[in-house]
């Protein structure tokens, strides 16, 4: 059961318009900085190949430009 | 089974969203996330937002403090605040967890029998008190101290001076702003003849080049290095570190220069020697303002006990002060500064450029320094000699490190040599005192007695035989602990603390008052731009803790000062307010009514005609100003600000064979100072959870050191053991460790040394000789 942070950064003047996309995937939880064009995004999947699917979803967002993984870590299932 | 799943899984959610936010830390010096603040506010409340000024640094943000039924529950910026403008960092916004730590002292602790009893407050202020009277029938007035701090309120300084100078008579007062501020009072008084600042935060948005001096803003003044970073991307502002140390503020900035310990003094007067040299002076401006002196030099660096020094000031002329610099080509200075040619002339460059607009900043790198006043001088000395001082976008300012370093220690004068307007050897400012404190003027000393670390050594040699301690942690904040730690342990002085959780001091403590916390009494700060805030209580504090102006005005009454203390415990923050702006009366430091601090988000004084005064000494902005010139430097008789001669001289202790390595103390984003509150702030915990020796990769390859390992920090003084730290928060120079002082554990200043500029007192935690190994 994986759980990983990035650092997402929009692309130039869409910051809302990724707060927004990212926040209809249900498995991820994401906290904007409040003075700097980046997210803080934090997945939670069942498993790895949920985790590669997702990513895959998040990758494909218009207004993303950048998408920097910060850690991994894997929880046992309960 | 299910729940301890839920909550490891709950754990590493936040331990993965706590690295992201300090990997975007690393991008982005001073980047916020609000919205962590505001994850745990219930989906119910319906806050009551109150203002104030943040608890910790000096930078005095302004706080909007969330109340759910009379509970502190979230913390935002305040957007009406000019300080901050709704910015915060990650300490500020975390601030009020630390209230709910499960060991916060509630209740008065009286030793007895070695162990501590609760006490009823009343019953423990009754114990102070009559020690306190006891100890002055017995062994004399200057038996007995008080130690402040540059966190005290406003009011708690102001009655704190009151009982110790005007109702005892002993100058047995001083503060922990000694530690870090006192070089940049000394400096001001030296060259301007007036403290503080003569400019304000909005400089920023004016200076084309911010040079910072041994001064890591991104993690100490991160709220002002945001603004500073803001500029720099929107204007194209650049920012040149000049430091000791490769920090997240070197990276961030557009030129890191990295000079070798104790050599900015030269390298300051390199860049005066070039800017004479190259014809960059501002002549007129020389000319009009300013005088040019010279002082005593080898002062020593007051190691020993009793240790004295005053300065004697020199007239000196222009051309005598060109003679001088010769000493500081750049081509002399970069041989033992280390600092390139190149790079003391691009410096000097900068300064020498008249259309560019100039702030140095700088804070405990300059101050805590064996020869801090000086340092303090040199800078000016730039700003003067190009008259890039007093203007917008044009100045230096000297940063503080606590909320009202400013505001208490220097404007309140809780130091020995203090009183709220003015110093104690001088008869007019005792008249002054005596008058307003409605006290006989013979009471009030002429003469100054202990500073911090005279003052600790006297509890040590047994010539104190009673300290209070207030809103502050010496044991782990002074200088050789390993000396004072002892020292208050002994029988023969009585220890007093107030305290808001059990410290290292408090250990040793015969009485623990429980003291309120920032939001649960009202108080005024003052920041580091002389700006006055006001706050008013917020939320009740626990069990029986008590505001600690109260505490003291309860010791004076029950000492039988009661007639001097006539406030009212509803209304004494109100009261000593404003009793004590009489003090300041006038154009040159006229305060705010509290009216007017109570709508607003602080005022800056001088405070004239409903207006803060944003540059002082410039007639443009200054209505003190009265010679019919551009700038008037007032503090001065003759209304010209000094230009000191002031020479490189070798730290108090540098590496040899025994101990070869610099010693660099400091601090770190997550932390505040001794770590007594953040350290409850289980966010900030985990970020930051222990004190770390911090190596240049080359010395840890020599050494054979890993990432990790316990490394043993041993100086002549004592010892310290730490987990190694390489190529992580910041990169010491070749030669060179750092420690951060935040960890009561890893007790780093039983190594350092307590030598101290001679002139402002304040010692130096930046420079002392260590050997490693390990452990």
């Amino acid at each position: 059961m994986p759980i990983k942070s990035y650092l997402a950064h929009p692309q130039e003047g869409k910051k809302e318009d990724l707060i927004k996309a990212l926040s209809e995937l249900k498995e991820c939880e994401v906290m904007p900085a409040t003075n700097e064009d980046v997210l803080v995004v934090v997945t939670d999947t069942l498993d790895d190949a949920s985790e590669d699917i997702l990513k895959e979803k998040i990758e494909k967002i218009d207004s993303l430009k950048l998408l920097a993984m910060v850690s991994g870590f894997n929880s046992p299932q309960n | 089974m299910y729940n301890s799943l839920s909550s490891r899984r709950s754990f590493i959610k936040k331990m993965a969203k706590l690295s992201a936010m300090t990997a975007a830390a690393t991008m982005f010096p001073g980047i916020l996330f609000a919205s962590e603040q505001e994850a745990g506010i219930p989906d119910s409340a319906n806050l009551d937002w109150k203002k104030g000024p943040c608890r910790f640094c000096g930078v005095g943000c302004g706080i909007l403090v969330g109340v759910d039924q009379g509970k502190a529950v979230a913390v935002k910026g305040d957007p009406n605040c000019s300080v901050n403008k709704g910015l915060l960092c990650v300490k500020g916004y975390h601030q009020i967890m630390c209230t709910q730590a499960k060991d916060r002292l509630t209740h008065a602790l009286v030793k007895k029998n070695g162990r501590y009893v609760q006490t009823p407050i009343n019953e423990a202020l009754d114990i102070v008190a009559n020690k306190m009277k006891e100890t002055i029938e017995k062994h004399g007035k200057d038996s007995v101290a008080m130690y402040t701090s540059g966190q005290s309120t406003i009011p708690e300084g102001y009655v704190a001076s009151k009982l110790m100078k005007g109702a005892i008579g002993t100058n047995n007062l001083d503060c922990n702003a000694r530690l870090c501020m006192a070089s940049a009072v000394a400096g001001f008084l030296t060259t301007f003849g007036a403290d503080e600042p003569m400019g304000c935060y909005e400089d920023i948005d004016h200076a084309d080049y911010f040079i910072t001096w041994g001064n890591n803003m991104a993690e100490m003044h991160p709220v002002l290095f945001s603004r500073m970073l803001e500029q720099k991307n929107r204007r194209g502002a650049k920012i040149i570190d000049f430091a000791t140390r490769t920090t997240r503020s070197s990276t961030a900035s557009n030129k890191s220069i990295l000079f070798e310990p104790q050599t900015d003094l030269a390298v300051a007067n390199a860049i005066c020697y070039e800017i004479i040299n190259n014809g960059w002076v501002n002549k007129s401006f020389v000319e009009n303002h300013v005088n040019f002196s010279k002082g005593l030099t080898n002062m020593g660096y007051g190691v020993e006990d009793k240790y004295n020094f005053k300065d004697k000031p020199t007239k000196i002329d222009f051309e005598a002060y060109k003679k001088f610099l010769e000493d500081y080509t750049p081509e002399k200075v970069a041989k033992y500064s280390k600092v390139s040619v190149k790079d003391i002339k691009y410096l000097a460059a900068i300064y020498g450029d008249p259309n560019k607009k100039v702030v140095s900043y700088w804070c405990m790198g300059m101050n805590q320094h064996t020869r801090g006043t000086w340092m303090n001088n040199l800078v000016y000395n730039i700003h003067l000699l190009t008259g890039k001082i007093s203007q917008p976008g044009n100045g230096p300012f000297s940063l503080t490190g606590q909320p009202s370093a400013c505001g208490t220690a220097r404007e309140v004068g809780t130091f020995t040599h203090k009183l709220p307007k003015g110093v104690v050897t001088n008869e007019k400012h005792r008249r002054l005192a005596a008058k307003i404190w409605k006290v006989p003027y013979e009471r009030i000393p002429a003469k100054p007695t202990y500073h911090a670390t005279e003052m600790f050594r006297a509890v040590d040699r047994g010539d104190i035989k009673f300290i209070w301690t207030q809103v502050t942690n010496p044991l782990v904040s002074l200088p050789k602990t390993s000396r004072y730690r002892p020292g208050m342990e002994k029988d023969s002085c009585f220890v007093v603390v107030s305290d808001v959780f059990p410290t290292p001091t408090s250990d040793v403590a015969d009485v623990i008052l429980p003291a309120s916390w920032h939001i649960e009494k009202s108080g005024l700060y003052g920041n580091s731009e002389r700006r006055t805030q006001h706050w008013d209580k917020m939320v009740e504090g626990p069990g029986e803790t008590t505001p600690d102006a109260w505490m003291t005005i309860e010791i004076a009454k029950r000492m039988g000062y009661g007639d001097l203390f006539p406030y009212s415990e509803e209304n004494h923050v109100e009261e000593i307010y404003n009793e004590y702006r009489q003090f300041h009366e006038g154009a040159k430091h006229g305060m705010a009514p509290l009216e007017v601090l109570k709508k607003e988000s602080g005022a800056i004084w001088p405070y004239v005609d409903g207006k803060s005064t944003q540059w002082r000494f410039n007639a443009k902005y200054d209505p003190a100003c009265s010679n019919d010139k551009d700038f008037h430097f007032y503090g001065k008789p003759d209304g010209k600000a000094v230009i000191w001669q002031r020479p490189y001289e070798p730290a108090a202790e540098s590496p040899d064979t025994e101990y070869p390595f610099w010693l660099n103390t400091g601090r770190v984003i997550e932390h505040w100072h001794t770590g007594s509150m953040t350290r409850r702030i289980p966010v900030l915990h985990k970020a930051m959870p222990e004190a770390y020796v911090e190596f240049h990769p080359d010395d840890a390859k020599k050494l054979g050191v890993r990432n990790g390992e316990k490394i043993k920090v041993s100086s002549r003084r004592g010892s310290c053991v730490l987990p190694a730290s390489i190529n992580e928060r910041g990169l010491p120079t070749r030669g060179q460790v750092f420690v951060p002082f935040f960890d009561e554990n890893m007790l780093i200043n039983d190594v350092t040394l307590d030598a101290f500029c001679p002139i402002s007192k304040e010692p130096d935690y930046k420079k002392c000789a260590v050997k490693v190994e390990k452990a």
